[in-house]
């Protein structure tokens, strides 16, 4: 069973309450497939008059008509007011004081059939088919078929644009996140509902506030993997806002996503568990509103021969599947692993136990005493003491071609105090950058 | 006593019905895993999972050196870690050279602030899917060390508790009291310097550019010259360039029945 709307306003949205599949057959037509709807409201007159009743709630001025095929129902929508149900069989009688200008025949067959006296559906219905086609031809005979309300032909379904957006307009502004909170739950459920129905999840959510103001605050919040996760989200948002929040009250609010497919990934039997990406974004999250956002990450160490030069990666992990340089065998076995002992002053050492230094940001002034030309005696904060051992001088320098150049001399010193220092003295003076340990 | 009556009559009702005596008061024993310095693995077992483990000692006692290892050694196994660092005095240099994989390391930089640090680590563990936390207050003053409340390491102690995470802290002396499941107390035996004649030909030149057939080479080998070569305006005695080669570390166990005291060396990158 197929139904067809005829008239005009919004009539795609009100085809679509009712059927996912739906044809815009012209600018003021739309046909939509009825068929199931019967066990929703009834008979097909009930149907009809639920499709009116809700046209009328929504404004709709729209002539309405079922019909077993499309082009039946598009044909009684076109030419008859109102709601019109053709029952099963009648098509022909139930169309047949329709005129054929309602075909809209080509200019030449609608001559050659007005020189034949014919005007009406019901006409052309009754002149035999053989005939027809000796005379008009193929486009003759399908408007007989049309007339005659026997047309048969599947709908060409309109897809619907994949937007999954929302918005509240607000009658007093808001000023408080507590209560804009409750708005962003109605919005991310109401969109995550949509992203569900159609087996889709985001990866990015986009806020935009308008303000009181007449400015606007917009945010957006990338996820590292598809979810569906509603209450990460909604937790991510507030994180977010308490972090950067809307310099005045709130009037309208309009959130997007990204629709994209969800990421399924089964993880290995023997794969090293890994943080749960949502839950670790949130984790980071909170710890960011904490600590501050520039301050958690991964390490990288720049291309330079700059001392202490890296910057924070925002990918702040990756799991061993994304990591090719990681296989499963290589840290299954122990031989993977090996450990090279070396002969080091009479005990055994590992490669791998390297010295580390732990740097004091920022580097601490000194005051340096020197004997010999070498550092004798070191004041700074929180260390004082004489040198008792050193090695040094390490010349350094880089970056003189550009408009920031470094250079300095380093020391490894050990003072009286039993700790191991890098001493350095650059143009600025003389610093102690960090301990041994 | 009636109620220790009752209890045991429950006890023996229970072991009937499920056959044989039950240890109902013992642990199951945590899982080990290495901490990647053979001679501490060898000694200790390795480092418990589920359970906290504090590393302490004085500055420049190699414990920073150990918790590399271990952060090295479990990015190695494939492991997502986490440092929390409370001084902020990470060198993300020395971890690559100690063959930490940095993309693997989530680094939380707490800006000289020890509570923030513990709540990020409580975060982090409640987070769930790291193999190892570690928490340094290397650098923390002993005091605000020693304020930190005994509830909040019980806190630790009872997020990290049937997780498969190894939780690591950093500190100058011991914090965490009876929280804490293993102690390791580092301790710098000696200091090896570059200079005299036999250490003419050591490969320890800050700013060599190792290669990868380099690195597998044992100390002392011939290498190639370094990329560097500076002299230095400074006293004629020292052989510029020459800096400090490593140190020897003396590990000494606590909390566990067999006391060992193992020993290893870090040399300078």
């Amino acid at each position: 069973m197929f139904a067809c709307l005829h008239g005009s306003g919004n009539l795609t949205a009100l085809a679509f309450e009712f059927s996912p599949t739906v044809e815009r057959t012209a600018p003021h037509t739309v046909t939509l497939d009825a068929s199931g709807l019967d066990r929703l409201f009834g008979l097909p007159q009930d149907v009809a008059a639920a499709i009116a009743r809700r046209a009328g709630e929504v404004q709709v001025k729209v002539a309405i008509a079922l019909a077993a095929n499309p082009d039946a129902a598009i044909c009684a929508a076109r030419g008859f007011p109102g709601v019109n149900v053709i029952p099963y069989g009648d098509e022909a009688k139930f169309l047949g004081s329709l005129p054929l200008s309602l075909l809209a025949p080509s200019q030449e067959l609608q001559e050659t059939l007005e020189r034949w006296g014919i005007r009406y559906f019901q006409d052309l219905a009754a002149l035999p088919p053989l005939g027809i086609a000796e005379r008009l031809g193929p486009e003759g005979l399908r408007l007989r078929e049309l007339a005659r309300g026997e047309a048969e032909r599947k709908l060409v379904p309109l897809e619907e644009p994949l937007r999954f957006e929302d918005e509240i307009e607000l009658d007093y502004p808001v000023d408080l996140l507590e209560p804009l909170a409750f708005l962003l739950s109605r919005l991310v459920n109401g969109l995550a509902t949509r992203l569900a129905t159609r087996a889709l999840a985001t990866d990015e959510l986009r806020l935009r506030l308008r303000l009181e103001n007449r400015s606007t605050h917009e945010r957006t919040l990338r996820l590292p993997v598809p979810s569906l996760d509603t209450k990460a989200f909604l937790k991510l948002l507030q994180l977010d806002l308490s972090a950067n929040p809307p310099p005045a009250p709130v009037v309208h609010v309009w959130m997007g996503v990204n629709p994209v497919k969800p990421q399924a990934a089964q993880s290995g039997l023997f794969v090293p568990v890994t943080p749960e990406p949502v839950k670790l974004e949130l984790t980071l999250a909170r710890i960011k509103s904490i600590v501050g956002a520039s301050r958690v990450g991964s390490p990288e160490l720049l291309d330079t021969h700059r001392p202490g030069a890296f910057r924070i990666s925002v990918a702040a992990y990756r799991s061993p599947q994304s990591n090719p340089g990681i296989s499963v065998a290589a840290y299954a076995t122990p031989e993977s692993n090996p450990r090279v002992g070396v002969e080091f002053g009479g005990s055994v050492a590992c490669h791998r136990n390297k010295l580390a230094l732990r740097i004091f940001r920022p580097p601490r002034a000194a005051r340096v005493s020197l004997t010999s030309g070498q550092p004798g005696f070191i004041a700074a904060d929180g260390i004082r003491g004489k040198v008792l051992e050193l090695a040094g001088p390490w010349r350094t320098s880089g970056d003189w071609w550009t408009t920031d150049p470094w250079s300095s001399d380093e020391w490894d010193i050990a003072l009286s105090d039993g700790a191991l220092y890098r001493l350095c003295c650059n143009p600025r003076g003389w610093f102690v950058e960090g301990s041994y340990d | 006593m009636a109620k220790l009556a009752g209890a045991a009559v429950l006890q023996k009702q229970f072991e009937s019905v499920l056959g044989g005596h039950l240890d109902w008061q013992s642990r199951p024993v945590p899982e080990l895993v290495r901490t990647g310095v053979s001679e501490v693995d060898t000694a200790t077992g390795g480092l418990p999972r589920g359970c906290l483990t504090e590393i302490i000692g004085p500055a420049s006692s190699g414990r920073t050196s150990l918790l590399l290892a271990i952060l090295a050694e479990a990015t190695a196994r494939g492991e997502v870690c986490a440092l929390v660092d409370a001084e902020d005095a990470f060198d993300p240099a020395s971890a690559a050279a100690a063959g930490v994989r940095l993309e693997s390391l989530l680094w939380v930089r707490s800006a000289h602030n020890a509570e923030h640090a513990l709540k990020a680590a409580d975060l982090l563990i409640q987070g769930g899917g790291f193999g190892l936390v570690a928490m340094d207050l290397g650098d923390t003053p002993a005091d605000t060390a020693r304020r930190i409340s005994l509830t909040s390491w019980f806190r630790l102690r009872r997020a990290v508790e049937h997780t498969p995470t190894v939780l690591v802290t950093v500190a100058r002396q011991a914090n965490a009291k009876t929280c804490a499941s293993l102690i390791l107390e580092c301790r710098r035996e000696r200091t090896v310097w570059s200079r005299g004649t036999e250490e003419l030909n050591s490969p320890r030149r800050r700013g060599d550019a190792e290669t990868s057939a380099e690195k597998n080479l044992p100390l002392g080998s011939p290498r190639f010259p370094p990329r560097l070569c500076v002299s230095a305006v400074s006293s004629p005695t020292l052989p510029h360039g020459y800096l400090l080669r490593g140190i020897g570390v003396r590990v000494t166990s606590k909390n566990r029945s067999k006391v060992c005291s193992p020993v290893f060396t870090a040399v300078a990158i």
